[in-house]
């Protein structure tokens, strides 16, 4: 593990833990404005990052508004487009969205929103759980290079990358923050 | 790095085109495919039960040997998965016309058939084909050899039912000789760690059996008050050879899960069958509908299993 501690030459610091939070702070009052029926709203994490990240929204509105969002997990490996095209198959695990979904707003919950296929994967999760209200999409970062029509409804930092780049983001340990990694 | 979840500790990769048997795969493999069909498990009760993960992908059923329960379970995780499906039965197929399965396997593939699940009387015809089509190929049962997905749902179901498998006394009883689903059982569950008992009579459950790291016994009765599942094999009439088979009532007698006999389970033991179950044969009929059977849990298990070993196998890159 002493790679992942020591940080290469080429990594740039893009936020701090405060800064973090900060952000998510920021996510946290836009969606409790833009969602005047508060209880309609469900965080759906896709894993594992997204799922932290929206424990931690669901945590900060839970201290403003005393409202304890339910929480879920959209797995996307199995509604992707490319499998069988890559050479690892990606990880399934069990999705669960508190149902029925009609009334309610989903919002999707992911770290980093690059090529957008996996939310267009989301997308097509979530609707094989029935019809929501509304679908919207928080990202902590958003680092450009859509392939498909999908923007984010929330965004914690606008980051310009080259495509070749890595968004590195560390959560739940002593070091936190996001780090831009040039691939050397 | 964050705390991982059970999910993401799967380090194991899945390298195999092919799903043969059970005695080639690690254990971290077979936990592989358990977690992967945790996963397919929860799209079973989804409003729309179908995924796009095999969309494209043409699966071919080859049952060369009779299987309804099976066949029909491969072709739902098929369908579920989004995959073509094409049913080929032994009567349909050139084979009774002289073609070689060889030939048969070469023309499937000029279909562009990209996973083959195959039943097969002969042991090896799986292997057979795998070594000479580019196609994925899933054996679905090969005479007395392997039925590597019947092994996987049965620890699955075990393990969904008392959250592990290591540890646990396992029986299986009947014909244990002659059975495919025991041979897959036998590995999989010794590879994580069961501990298991064959039980039946000396002609069907020889000591050789020993070599897999099992324990054989001839005596149910002292079996069972230990065991944790039993699993009870079918008795397979079509198939028994007089000399092998002391007779029906002897049987029962003997190796029959009776009302009487299953007061000795202790009262969490499952209760198994990979069915079709002969009722009042292997099993009396109320045990088999009663609290401790999850027979059917098996099936539906099953689904789950296989809509796995497809991904797995099939959406490996070419």
């Amino acid at each position: 593990m002493t790679d992942s501690r020591t940080h290469p030459e080429s990594s740039i610091l893009l936020m701090d833990a405060a800064a973090l939070g900060r952000a998510l702070r920021r996510i946290a009052h836009e969606v409790i404005e833009r969602n005047p029926e508060l209880r309609q709203v469900v965080l759906a994490g896709i894993p594992s990052r997204g799922n932290e990240i929206a424990r931690r929204i669901a945590g900060i509105i839970s201290g403003i508004e005393k409202i304890d969002l339910p929480l879920g997990v959209i797995d996307v490996a199995m509604h992707r487009d490319d499998v069988g095209r890559r050479a690892e198959l990606p990880v399934v695990q069990p999705s669960s969205l508190p149902l029925p979904l009609e009334d309610r707003t989903v919002i999707i919950v992911d770290d980093v929103l690059f090529t957008g296929r996996t939310v267009r994967a989301a997308l097509d999760a979530i609707t094989s759980f029935g019809r929501p209200a509304k679908i919207q999409l928080a990202v902590l970062i958003d680092r450009g290079h859509r392939e498909l029509p999908i923007r984010a409804d929330y965004v914690g930092k606008n980051v310009p990358t080259a495509p070749d780049e890595r968004v590195r983001l560390r959560l739940g340990e002593a070091e936190e923050g996001v780090w831009l990694v040039r691939q050397s | 790095m964050q705390p991982l979840s059970a999910e993401q500790t799967m380090t194991t990769r899945w390298n195999r085109k092919d799903l043969l048997g059970l005695r080639e795969l690690s254990a971290g493999e077979i936990n592989l495919v358990l977690e992967t069909a945790d996963a397919f498990k929860q799209v079973g009760t989804r409003e729309i039960k179908k995924v796009p993960a095999l969309r494209g992908k043409t699966l071919v059923n080859f049952f060369v040997e009779p299987s309804t329960r099976t066949r029909t379970s491969f072709e739902l995780a098929a369908l579920r998965l989004s995959a073509d499906i094409i049913n080929i039965s032994a009567e349909a197929s050139s084979l009774t016309k002289g073609e070689t399965l060889k030939d048969t396997a070469r023309n499937l593939e000029a279909l562009h058939a990209d996973i083959l699940v195959i039943r097969h009387s002969s042991a090896g015809a799986p292997q057979f084909l795998a070594e000479r089509v580019s196609s994925s190929v899933i054996n679905a049962g090969d005479g007395a050899h392997e039925h590597p997905t019947q092994g996987l749902l049965d620890v699955y179901t075990i393990r969904e039912r008392r959250g592990r498998i290591e540890g646990l006394n396992v029986a299986i009883v009947g014909d244990i000789l002659f059975s495919r689903v025991a041979r897959s059982n036998i590995f999989a569950l010794t590879k994580l760690g069961a501990r298991v008992t064959l039980v039946g009579p000396s002609t069907l459950v020889p000591r050789e059996f020993e070599k897999f790291g099992v324990t054989v016994s001839h005596d149910l009765e002292s079996v069972l008050p230990q065991a944790d599942v039993v699993n009870l094999l079918r008795i397979q009439h079509e198939r028994q050879r007089n000399e092998y088979f002391p007779g029906l009532g002897e049987y029962i007698r003997l190796f029959g899960l009776t009302r009487e006999r299953a007061k000795l389970l202790k009262p969490d033991c499952l209760i198994m069958h990979p069915g079709p179950i002969n009722r009042g044969v292997e099993i009396d009929s109320e045990l088999a509908d009663g609290a401790q059977s999850v027979i059917l849990d098996q099936v539906t298990n099953g689904l789950a299993v296989r809509m796995a070993v497809l991904y797995l196998c099939g959406g490996i890159a070419a």
